[in-house]
Parts: structure tokens; sequence; C-alpha cells
């Protein structure tokens, strides 16, 4: 009895899923240039490959035997370019910006009848960012694709296991960083400036994700305490997996468990406390 | 040749523009002196980020290293001078040209049109976010301290120079962001084409020499990031070359003008949301 209880309600949640997950898609399709702007403006780690790329250049009087030796980063030319691509990929399938849908929402007061449906207003917003990363897909191919015609060397066939490895790692990333935000969401109950909290989050992010170096440059005691933090598990991480780069694969993927089984009750707390103070906007 | 009478109105139309210009930033201030938690968040912002650029630098030039040939004292320059620029973007150009999209979208442009005021002086300036305030004095005390100890000799020339490179970066960033405010009039969901200006111009943080020749290309040939900070850099350390300098005010005023006849091509198509 109680298992047919049990299949029954997981058919449900499937179906809500899918519902969800095609509503959003098919709203999502109608941004499609709004989504390729946004993956045009997470071309940063290209232009960091740029900078890095001149420095991983023997200087000169130097003999190019000493190769990456000489230029002091201990990644050569192609191994970089791997790097960046990747770390490229790993942030737009990553990204998060619940902070500033959930925002809108709630000041426009469309938050209200979300709270009266029966589902976790959250699952919107994890629906909305699947189906943008769908409609992100064939940008990002074609982002590579002009990249590997520009260096036809760099191109690569990652193992199958690393792609699988990956793409759960991006996964993960994209968990935390949803979480993350879902937080500094959810402050808008109390305050009306929580997006401003976000800008101070990205700043971290940027610097400590290896989203502008490779965290191989770092200097060792800087690179531990950076892991203490979720930041290299957000880029780095899935970055260094699919370059084929040697890296603690189950050491990284048990922090991102114990990362997201940290910050998943923080969330639905906050989530409790914060409907229990909601007075709808404009209401 | 002005007449007399001409100058006359020329004078009066200008002090016009710079009385409005007062009333325009006036109230902005009284407004937003009701955010002033906003201060707090902006100064931890720019802090946070100055440290991360640093410690970039930092890790670059601690093994040795040096981007395109230029020592920290003299990167630090074109850090400071970005950061100038930012707080400029985020004082004036992101408050203004931001609206714009919000104007075309709900219709309310139509009644800019109708002001009796230059349309476009209106849109850009318009408001003021005093935020932004700290982040042009920090990144222009980083400059200049970074410049004399480099060795840079303040003579007049420099001053001057440096002042005049300053005053055309500033007007060909907003001259950018305008014309892409401006394609919202065609395309009114486009708002986010200004982050990808803000990624592209995240280039601008280091000297233009430290990339590689086809990323150098096109950061001065297509999109100005050479003129923004690497050009005042080089005017401020005194050793910018006279044909480099008349390149910068040819290219801010090229972009100034083009700004203007894009806006006046964009107008002509402008149909209001309502009708």
């Amino acid at each position: 009895m109680r298992i047919w209880n049990l299949g029954r309600r997981l058919h449900h949640g499937g179906r809500v899923a899918r519902a969800l997950f095609s509503s959003q898609y098919a709203l999502m399709l109608e941004y499609r240039a709004e989504t390729a702007l946004w993956a045009l403006s997470g071309l940063l780690p290209f232009i960091m490959l740029g900078i890095w790329s001149q420095l991983a250049v023997p200087p000169a009087g130097l003999e190019p035997g000493h190769g990456a030796e000489a230029g002091g980063i201990g990644l050569d030319q192609l191994q970089l370019s791997r790097y960046f691509l990747c770390a490229f990929v790993a942030r737009q399938f990553s990204v998060a910006w619940v902070v500033y849908a959930f925002e809108e929402d709630a000041l426009q007061g469309r938050l209200s009848p979300y709270l009266l449906q029966p589902l976790q207003p959250l699952w919107r917003y994890v629906a909305a960012h699947l189906a943008e990363q769908v409609t992100r897909l064939p940008f990002v191919v074609l982002i590579a694709a002009v990249f590997f015609l520009l260096q036809p060397a760099v191109l690569w066939i990652p193992s199958p296991g690393r792609i699988v490895a990956t793409v759960l790692a991006i996964w993960l990333a994209f968990t935390i960083n949803f979480l993350l935000q879902s937080c500094i969401a959810i402050l808008c109950f109390w305050s009306e400036r929580a997006s401003a909290l976000e800008r101070l989050l990205f700043i971290p992010y940027l610097f400590l994700s290896g989203l502008v170096a490779p965290l191989e440059v770092f200097p060792p005691a800087l690179r531990a305490a950076a892991h203490w933090t979720p930041f290299p598990y957000m880029v780095a991480f899935p970055a260094q997996l699919l370059a084929g780069q040697p890296v603690p694969i189950a050491a990284s993927f048990a922090a991102m468990v114990g990362w997201i089984s940290l910050l998943l009750p923080i969330t639905l707390l906050l989530w409790r406390a914060g409907v229990r103070r909601y007075s709808a906007m404009g209401a | 040749m002005a007449t007399p009478g001409r100058t006359a109105a020329a004078r009066t139309g200008l002090l016009r523009y710079w009385r409005t210009l007062k009333r325009f930033w006036g109230s902005a201030l009284a407004s937003q002196m009701e955010y002033q938690v906003n201060l707090l968040i902006e100064v931890v912002a720019m802090a946070g980020n100055l440290a991360g650029s640093l410690l970039l630098l930092w890790l670059i030039y601690g093994r040795g290293q040096q981007l395109g040939g230029w020592s920290l004292e003299e990167a630090l320059v074109v850090l400071g001078i970005y950061t100038l620029l930012d707080g400029v973007s985020s004082t004036l150009l992101r408050p203004n040209l931001g609206a714009i999209v919000t104007q075309v979208q709900q219709g309310t442009l139509d009644f800019v049109l109708l002001k009796p005021i230059d349309s476009q002086f209106w849109l850009s300036t318009r408001t003021l976010s005093p935020w932004g305030l700290p982040e042009i004095v920090t990144g222009l005390a980083l400059a200049i301290g970074a410049a004399l100890r480099a060795g840079a000799r303040p003579g007049v020339a420099t001053i001057l120079g440096g002042a005049l490179m300053l005053l055309s970066s500033v007007v060909i960033l907003y001259s950018l962001w305008f014309v892409l405010a401006t394609t919202s009039i065609w395309f009114v969901k486009t708002w986010n084409v200004t982050e990808v200006l803000r990624a592209a111009l995240s280039a601008g943080r280091y000297p233009i020499s430290a990339f590689p020749a086809g990323l150098r290309t096109l950061f001065t040939v297509v999109l100005p990031v050479a003129f923004l900070t690497t050009v005042p850099a080089e005017a401020i350390l005194g050793r910018a070359s006279s044909h480099w300098l008349l390149l910068s005010v040819a290219v801010a005023v090229a972009a100034l003008l083009f700004s203007r006849w894009f806006w006046r091509l964009a107008l002509r198509d402008y149909t209001s949301a309502s009708s």
C-alpha cells in the first residue's frame, strides 16, 4: 500500500518536473538572443588565457629547452589553452542568476501566487536554470568550435570516464552556486537590496575559482586556503577534470557533497524563516 | 564667424544646460542619500576587486615575470586608470544609460523626446550615483602614486597630456556605452549587451602589450581598449609619443560624433512602445 503510494507520488513528481521544464524551456527559447549575449559575456577566461600564454613563453635569452619551467607556471601552452577553454565551459553551465529572478518576482508581487501553489517555488527557478543551460548549449559549442578553428593544436578528446565525471562535477558546481545564491535571494524577504550582496560574493568567486588564473600558479599556502572555500570546486575542479590534468577526484567530489549538505539545510531553514516574515509587495 | 547675437544665444544656451545639469545631479544626490548602505557595499566591493587584481599582479610579478615589458609600478598605473573608469561607469554611465532600455520598454522615452532639451544630453546626464566616487578617487590616487614611484616626473606637458588622455578615454567609454544602449531602440531586450562590454573591457586591467598579437590588434582596432587604459597610462608615465596622443583624441572625437549620428539614426526608426 505504502509502496504503491510512493510510486504514485514519484509519477506525479515526474509529471510536474516535465511540465515545469518544458514550459521554462519554451520561455527561454524566446530569449535566445539574450542567452547568446550572456554566453559572450563569459569570455573572460579567453582574455586571461591571452595574458597567461604570453607568460608561459620562456623569456628571451633562455634556451627553449627550459620550456614550461622557464615560464615558471608549470603548465605548457597546450595545457593552458585547454584549461581556460574548460574553465569557460564549466562557468557557462554552472551560472546561477536566481538572485535577480527572485528579486524581480518578489518586488513585482509575482511571488504570492507561486507561494500558493503546492510546489516549493525554488523548483521553478531550478527548472528555469536547467532550461537556460539547454538553450546555452549551441552557443557554447559554437564558441568552442571557433576556438579550435583558431588553434587546431589544442583539440583533444577527453576519456569517456572523464567526460562523465565532468558532467557530474559541473552539475554539483551548479548546485553549490544555486544554493549559495538562493541563500542571498531569500534575504530579499528582509532587505530589498539583497542583489548587492551577490556582487560581493562574486569577488572571491572570481579570483579564487580558477577563472582568472589556474590554481597551480597560487603559492601553496594560498591554494590550500582557497580549497577551504567552495570556489575552486565551482570552476577549477571541473575544468581540470575535462582538460585531463591530474586532480584529486574523490576528495574533490567529497568536498562538493560536503558543501551541498551544509548549504541545503541552511537554504531551507532560511526559506522557512523568510516566508514567515513575508508580507506581499503590492498586495 | 559668429555674430554677437548668436554668441550670446549660445552662451545662454550653454548656461541653461549647466543649470539643468546642476538640478539633475542635486536631486539625484538627495535621493541617493536615502541609501547610504550602498556606500558601504561599494567600498567593500572596490576593496575586494582591487585586492583580487593586486593578488593577480603579485602572482605574475612575484615570480620575476613582467606583463608585456611593463614594470609592476607601471602596470599599477594601468590598474589605477581601470579603477577610475570603473568608477565613472558606476557613477554616470550605468545609472543613466541602463535606464534607456527601461524607457524604451515602458514607452516613457516619448516624454523625454518631447522635452525642450537635447535628448542625448537628458538621457546621458539625468541621474548620478555618488557611490562610484570612492572608486574614481582611489583609481586616480593609485595611478598617480604608482606613476611617481615608477619615476615619472610631473612636468606641465605630462600633466596636460595625462589629463587630456584621461578625458579622451572617458569620452570613448561613454560613446561605447551610449551606442550599445541605443541599440535597445531596435532590439528592446538587449540590456545585457552592456555585460558583454564590461567583460570585454576587463582586458583593460592590463597593459595592451601583455596580450598576444591577435588580441592586441582586436583591442586596438575593433574595441578600443588600448585607448581606454594603456595610452593614458603611457601619457601619465610621460612616455607617450605625440602621434598616439593625437590618435587617441581623434578616436574620442570620432566616437562621440558617431554616437550622436547613431542616436539620430535610431530615433528616425523609433516607433513608440504604445503605438
